[in-house]
């Protein structure tokens, strides 16, 4: 039976994605590490500050893991989550592990800890660049329904390799700021097929943002995560210009387009408006033709 | 000022018979609009204490009353039970315990 990304917990999907009964945390909910902030607007706290942080194996390899719970506030990134993030990553630098997991699913910074939070966020960066420049690959896997946005938008893609699910989102604002600071007009955030046309896995896997397009299927994202463990990018000057470049060539690219549909039409594909219906595998295969067509 | 002016603590105690020792804490739940997360831990004493920390105010007698229930279901000893509640509903606490005391390796009914 099939097991759904989003459906399941943030421990479930440790449980799952990694080697059975690998999983060992570390400042678990007994070490109670709670938020300092949320008591004093009357919030209740939650024994883990909604990260669940550790270490397990993958396909027999040592692994460092976090997994972010969308439940609790959104999976909002506040001073103590940010913190768990970093330690896990400066752990990395000691313990040499195969690769960095973090299964995100996060609104963002949380607004109760906004200062708190927006220092987490460019620590948690900072941590991860150096985990990537000792060598040490790290790996988003993005399919909760909160998505990926905000600050933790801007982490996901510092990393290495990013995954997706089609019904998994990733972005920097999300699209109740974006109609809230533009207007209705520049983007409907209740358009739920405009969100995923813009947000989706499936367009940033056909735009790039993302490497790998799985159905919303835990054992897919195991699969893909096994698949991405030789995947370290050197972090270079030359990979900095080189994607730099890339940026600015989207926007000559694309840059007049009011809608995903005519990005994807503009990268070749014969039939953008039938692609929000295809499952993860058919999108996989347009992306292989595409890229035949461009060589 | 107390640190938590708008939260409500809660503290009960049963006297239990299924004695637990010696597991890793269990978390179960997501502190969640109408959710809560349960937290069991083994403890040194003989009694099953529950510790409550709430958004809801004002509910206390509910609170007890499903405390009660949970215990006479399970009646554990040695085990400190934490909860993190965001307005859960009694049966949504209940199921919540119940999976909780679910995932107790090796519960046996009648064990000293």
């Amino acid at each position: 039976m099939n097991r759904s990304f989003a459906e399941s917990t943030a421990r479930e999907r440790l449980q799952h994605v990694f080697d059975a009964g690998s999983f060992q945390e570390l400042v678990g909910p007994g070490a109670r590490v709670v938020s300092p902030h949320l008591a004093l607007l009357g919030l209740p706290a939650s024994f883990d500050d909604g990260v669940v942080v550790g270490r397990a194996r993958l396909d027999g390899q040592i692994v460092l893991v976090a997994a972010q719970e969308g439940g609790f506030m959104g999976g909002g990134v506040g001073e103590v989550h940010g913190a768990k993030l970093v330690g896990l990553f400066q752990r990395a630098l000691l313990d040499r592990p195969a690769a960095v997991f973090v299964l995100a699913e996060s609104g963002g910074v949380r607004l109760h800890e906004a200062n708190a939070g927006l220092v987490a966020v460019s620590e948690v960066m900072r941590a991860l660049l150096d985990v990537r420049a000792a060598g040490i690959p790290v790996v988003m896997l993005i399919g909760g329904a909160n998505g990926c946005f905000g600050g933790m938008g801007l982490i996901a893609r510092c990393a290495d390799y990013v995954v997706m699910s089609d019904i998994g989102r990733l972005s920097m604002s999300g699209p109740e700021v974006i109609e809230s600071s533009h207007g209705v007009e520049e983007f409907d955030a209740r358009d739920r097929a405009l969100v995923w046309r813009t947000t989706g896995g499936k367009h940033r896997y056909l735009t790039g943002d993302c490497d790998v397009l799985v159905d919303d299927d835990i054992q897919a994202f195991r699969t893909a995560a096994i698949a991405a463990l030789p995947c370290h990018r050197a972090l270079t000057l030359a990979s900095l210009e080189r994607e730099h470049a890339m940026l600015e060539q989207r926007l000559l690219s694309f840059g007049e387009c009011s809608d995903s549909a005519q990005v994807w039409q503009a990268l070749g594909i014969a039939d953008p408006l039938a692609v929000p219906e295809l499952d993860a595998s058919a999108v996989r295969a347009l992306k292989a033709q595409g890229s035949e067509a461009a060589a | 000022m107390t640190d938590d002016s708008s939260m409500e603590t809660l503290h009960f105690e049963f006297e239990g018979s299924r004695r637990r020792t010696d597991f890793a804490p269990i978390l179960v739940g997501v502190v969640g609009s109408g959710n809560l997360e349960v937290l069991l831990e083994p403890a040194a004493h003989l009694r099953c204490h529950i510790d409550i920390r709430t958004s809801a105010r004002g509910f206390g007698p509910i609170w007890e009353a499903v405390a009660r229930d949970f215990h006479r279901r399970h009646a554990l000893s040695g085990v400190n039970v934490s909860i993190n509640d965001m307005g859960a509903t009694p049966a949504v606490v209940s199921l919540r315990l119940d999976q909780a005391a679910a995932s107790l390796p090796g519960l046996l009914e009648g064990q000293p």
